[in-house]
């Protein structure tokens, strides 16, 4: 067998193998051989010939122009004149590739409806599947009566056919689908598997906005009708949609259908046995006797000899193990051998849920086992094992010391780099966490960077080495690594590393006059950043520039954290005409405007829930209202504006006036801007005003009433209350809003307005101001950080009991919004299954008083949701003022 | 997850990574390159297993694809993340298993394609627009051969076997001439 000349990719291969019979294939040639299709003496066999050879062009990724494809699908229209059976089977393929536009498709219907009728089954089923993708909705109607008659065709094929149709046209004629309903019914009850399968979809789907619906669909098929395993399959997905909700109203007592659940357990087919167990799993606070059989049912596939079961039970397990692991360690002597498993998916699954289920005594061991493992997987499971560790590291702070190791270990190793920035990530974030492992870890970081090819990783652990590195025992020992940066790497990381420098220079002081020797050699780089930082640094620590007065202010400085948000600096850099006031920061707004920072931490992981959701609409509290405030004589002596809310509307959608107020929030004045629209073409409305009765907001009292001269129809405009309130004291209250004005009619054919006018007015709903309306949502970088920086002696706990509530997610979204305050850290989002949560908030009231809550909120069996409240705040009056907002919303 | 299990597409690749029929059955690769790129990506990560035995699968970028190699033909079936493992397995288990029968277990590259469209009316019979019409081989056989469809008629089981050969045989003459 020996072939000398030809490259041998495979033991049972020969040089015939690498032939193809459409070597050598081209487009134009096939197009012309295509002309045999209107012979008028049809070739069968020839043309079958032909079409596959299109279809293999457009399986390749061949595509036709219009023109070619219209000439394609008229000449295949011609083929149906033959009575081939197999050359009408490619037709029909032909005709669903070319998925021919509207007027083409009338060409085909008559023929293709003639099929739909025939005494071949064959082309019954097929005629349907073709036409009911490509006609539209009128053509429709014609056929419907026949697809009601092939839902219940007695050939299983033909009322599948019919059934997956329906599902296909539910999405674009939803009505005539609907009207099938008892046909469907009818299926559901087929002895054949698969019909049973797509009338269930199918019956589904029509009746899925109906909770009532389904919920008897589900309860009358649960008492077991349905045989097919894929259709068995599909009921529990609609039983654990049922149970879902329904168990919003229903507390205590036996879960509905959980029985149904677990009999699904002991049945024949595995598929459905996996979809049953999946579904305990997954309800809401499932107990642990609820998990017990499930877990036994997984537990049994894991030393299966098909990977996919394994794989499916690991997967599942693993999940379970992140807010069960007790119920899962029954499994581990199991997981162990699956560590070995050739399928590293499996492998990296098993490891980490023992890590997620292991305990302390297991961990050197379990370690052990890894630093094979780790050498012969894909960097995106090394990347799961290592947030893994980080978590385990967390819950077991005196193992850091073997887990730190691992991850030094592994950080030295070849790896991307999404890999190396994952374990920088954990060294960091342990390094934070558990004070022991600070200075091993700064160890370890320092040897990476002497050989680090990401810049943006080197950046990271300069600038954290620069935070931490000064307050260890021995400063000095990692100015080498820093310096060699400075001698070695690019310009952003030598600058980054002559940022450290500064950073050790100002805060060891026997250090700085080596920190100004090595910071002078910097004045000569070639990159002007690193030249610019180095002057700057030399100037701040010799206690020359006006940066730094202060010793204080220097290191204010160098590592006072950086709040305003970039976007709004860019904003106001835009706006920033060159002249001789200079730019002032300070003057940049704080609010967080752009998408909350959770959002960004969940990209590349599916949004989890009604969590995920954006927290109300963001606030267009801009420069523009800045700028039309001032504009205004009578409230230009209020002071910087400190907030404008989110527009309240005070008027139902489609009144005959449209009106919504903004309440702007200045130091020791609120002004509301009304937001006026007209929807009535034939009036004009003037001297607009809007009369506010403040009986029940004590504090304040009306200073000035700017009203609208005028407002044509559908051109909004505005008119203002100004308020004075007590300084800097967050004064609450209700407003009740007359709307008084001036109509005047208007003929709508030559658009002129009556000379007179009638007074009318209209009444508005109420507007409140509340204490949320004097906080700022401000985010910080790094809570942890920023909570320890504030005085211990201004922190308020208390406990707060908030009742029952659908759930932890939406309880926690009230007391945010109750606070007005900026996730942080990702925290508004709430894992689906999780019993306990801890909220990160951050924000700034009135009079620049920074605020920091954390709340921790668990949920008992009943929806009994309790929280724990703490704040740290400039002002511990302001701690108090928190606890009384939350303990009176 | 109340949705109907549905699949994504179907691969079937040859022992170098190229294709011999594709079904893609859902946008998420709107374009062919984005479609090759995927191609390519599965190809890789399952290059050094084997899944000649049992159907093996790997997981990556949210999506689930169980696979199995028969002789130098790989076939492949992706699902999405919180699909259930086990009806994309037998799904695949019913198309794989079928197409062998019609290579008559010559399952060579190229038997598969001279036989194109034989694969291309059984990956027209196994779903449509993602949704499961059959895991049966011999169903699946039965729909292709459209035996077992015209009544009466229906040809055994060794009569459909010889007539496709010599459909073979005559199309493949005429395809090299």
């Amino acid at each position: 067998m020996a072939q000398p000349l030809v490259v041998k990719k495979d033991d049972d291969l020969d040089e015939e193998e690498y032939y193809s019979p459409f070597l050598g294939i081209e487009k134009g040639a096939v197009l012309q051989e295509a002309r045999v299709f209107h012979d008028p003496q049809l070739d069968a066999r020839r043309c079958c010939q032909v079409i596959t050879k299109l279809l293999y062009l457009l399986n390749q990724g061949d595509t036709f122009t219009k023109v070619e494809a219209t000439e394609v699908f008229f000449a295949t229209t011609k083929l149906f004149q033959s009575k081939d059976a197999g050359l009408r089977r490619m037709v029909y393929l032909m005709i669903k590739e070319l998925s021919p536009s509207a007027d083409e498709v009338i060409i085909v219907t008559s023929s293709l409806m003639k099929d739909m009728n025939s005494k071949t089954d064959m082309y019954r089923a097929n005629a349907i599947r073709v036409l009911c993708r490509i006609i539209d909705s009128t053509l429709l109607t014609q056929i419907e009566r026949y697809l009601k008659q092939a839902i219940v065709d007695k050939n299983p094929v033909v009322a599948s056919a019919a059934l997956v149709s329906g599902i296909y046209l539910l999405q674009t004629s939803p009505e005539v689908v609907k009207r099938w309903s008892n046909e469907v019914q009818e299926a559901v009850q087929s002895r054949a598997a698969l019909v049973q399968f797509h009338a269930l979809a199918l019956l589904h789907q029509i009746r899925q906005n109906d909770r009532l619906a389904v919920s008897k669909l589900v309860t009358s098929l649960t008492r077991g009708s349905v045989r097919s395993p894929l259709a068995q399959c599909l009921l529990i997905r609609y039983t654990s949609q049922v149970i879902r909700e329904s168990s919003m109203n229903n507390q205590g007592g036996d879960r509905p259908f959980f029985d149904f659940l677990e009999s699904c357990l002991r049945n024949k087919a595995e598929m459905v046995i996996l979809e049953a167990a999946r579904a305990i799993t997954e309800l809401n606070g499932v107990t642990s006797r609820e998990l017990t059989p499930a877990i036994t049912v997984l537990q049994l596939f894991l030393s299966s000899s098909k990977p996919v079961l394994r794989f499916a039970a690991v997967r599942t397990l693993n999940k379970v193990a992140s807010t069960h692991p007790l119920a899962v360690t029954n499994c581990n002597i199991d997981m162990e051998s699956l560590i070995s498993d050739q399928n590293r998916s499996i492998a990296t699954l098993a490891i980490t849920t023992l890590l997620k289920t292991g305990n302390e005594s297991s961990v050197d061991r379990l370690m052990k086992q890894m630093t094979n493992f780790m050498s012969d997987i894909a960097d995106e499971f090394k990347i799961v094992v290592v947030e893994a560790i980080r978590s385990l590291c967390l819950k077991f702070p005196l193992k850091y010391r073997s887990l730190m190791n691992f991850l030094s270990n592994i950080l030295r190793e070849e790896g991307g780099f999404e890999y190396k920035k994952a374990i920088v990530d954990s060294i960091i974030i342990l390094i934070r966490d558990i004070p022991d492992a600070k200075e091993s870890g700064l160890f370890h970081l320092c040897e990476f960077i002497e050989d680090c090819e990401f810049t943006y990783l080197s950046t990271q652990i300069l600038h954290f080495l620069g935070n931490e590195g000064p307050k260890t025992s021995d400063p000095s020992k990692y100015i080498r690594y820093i310096y060699n940066r400075v001698i070695l790497e690019n310009a952003t990381v030598r600058a980054s590393a002559v940022s450290t420098l500064a950073k050790f220079g100002a805060l060891v002081d026997s250090l700085k006059p080596r920190i100004f020797v090595l910071l002078r050699r910097c004045l000569f780089d070639g990159d002007d950043e690193v030249r610019d930082r180095a002057t700057l640094y030399l100037k701040l620590l010799d206690g020359e520039a006006t940066v730094g007065e202060t010793e204080k202010d220097v290191n204010e400085f160098l590592f006072g954290s950086f709040d305003i948000p970039l976007v709004n600096l860019e904003a106001s850099l835009r706006n920033y005409e060159p002249s001789e006031a200079p730019f002032d920061i300070s003057s940049v707004s704080l609010e967080t405007k752009s998408q909350p920072l959770a959002e960004k931490k969940t990209t590349g992981k599916k949004p989890t829930g009604p969590a995920s959701a954006l927290s109300g609409p963001v606030p267009i509290v801009d420069a523009s209202y800045e700028k039309l405030l001032s504009s205004i004589p009578e409230f230009a002596g209020f002071g910087k504006l400190f907030k404008s809310s989110a527009p309240v509307e005070l008027t139902e959608a489609e009144t005959e006036y449209s009106v919504n107020a903004v309440k702007h929030i200045y130091d020791g004045h609120v002004v509301l801007q009304y937001n006026c629209t007209n929807t009535i073409p034939e009036q004009l409305l003037e001297e607009v005003v809007v009369f506010v009765d403040a009986s029940e907001a004590d504090e304040f009292s009306e200073v000035a009433s700017k009203p609208l001269r005028s407002l044509p129809y559908d051109s909004p405009g505005q008119t203002f209350v100004a308020f004075e309130k007590p300084e800097g004291i967050p004064a609450t209250g209700k407003f009740s809003n007359l709307l008084k004005f001036i109509v005047k009619e208007v003929d709508p054919s030559t658009g002129e307005a009556d000379d007179d006018g009638v007074e009318d007015e209209y009444q508005l709903e109420d507007l409140e101001i509340a204490y949320a309306d004097y906080m700022l949502k401000v985010g910080v970088s790094n809570f942890r950080n920023a909570w320890e920086s504030m005085d211990p002696e201004s922190e308020r706990v208390d406990e707060y009991g908030l009742g029952v509530r659908e759930s932890l997610a939406e309880a926690v979204g009230a007391v945010i919004s109750i606070l007005g305050m900026q996730p942080c850290e990702g925290t508004d989002v709430i894992p689906s299954n999780s019993r306990s949560h801890t909220c990160l908030l951050s924000g700034v009231f009135i009079g620049n008083v920074k605020v920091l809550v954390r709340l921790s909120f668990g949920i008992s069996g009943p929806k009994e949701v309790a929280m724990k409240l703490a704040v740290r705040s400039d002002d511990p009056e302001i701690s108090d003022k928190i606890h009384e907002i939350v303990a009176n919303g | 997850m109340e949705s109907c299990p549905l699949v994504k597409n179907i691969l079937v690749l040859d022992s170098e990574g190229k294709r011999v029929a594709v079904k893609y059955y859902c946008h998420d690769w709107p374009s062919l390159s984005s479609k090759l790129a995927f191609e390519k990506s599965v190809f890789r990560k399952t290059r050094k297993t084997s899944a000649r035995t049992e159907a093996e699968i790997v997981m990556f970028d949210s999506y689930i694809v169980v696979y199995k190699f028969i002789q130098d033909l790989r076939f492949f079936v992706t699902g999405g993340d919180d699909e259930n493992e086990l009806i994309l397995a037998s799904f695949l288990q019913g198309f794989s298993k079928a197409v062998d029968h019609l290579l008559r277990n010559k399952m060579h590259r190229r038997a598969a394609l001279e036989n194109l469209d034989l694969i291309f009316l059984c990956l027209d019979e196994v779903a449509d627009g993602g949704i499961v019409l059959e895991t049966d081989a011999k169903a699946i056989l039965d729909k292709v051969s459209g035996d077992g469809l015209e009544g009466s008629g229906s040809l055994t089981e060794q009569k459909l076997s010889s007539a496709l050969a010599t459909a073979r045989e005559h199309f493949a003459r005429s395809i090299f001439n």
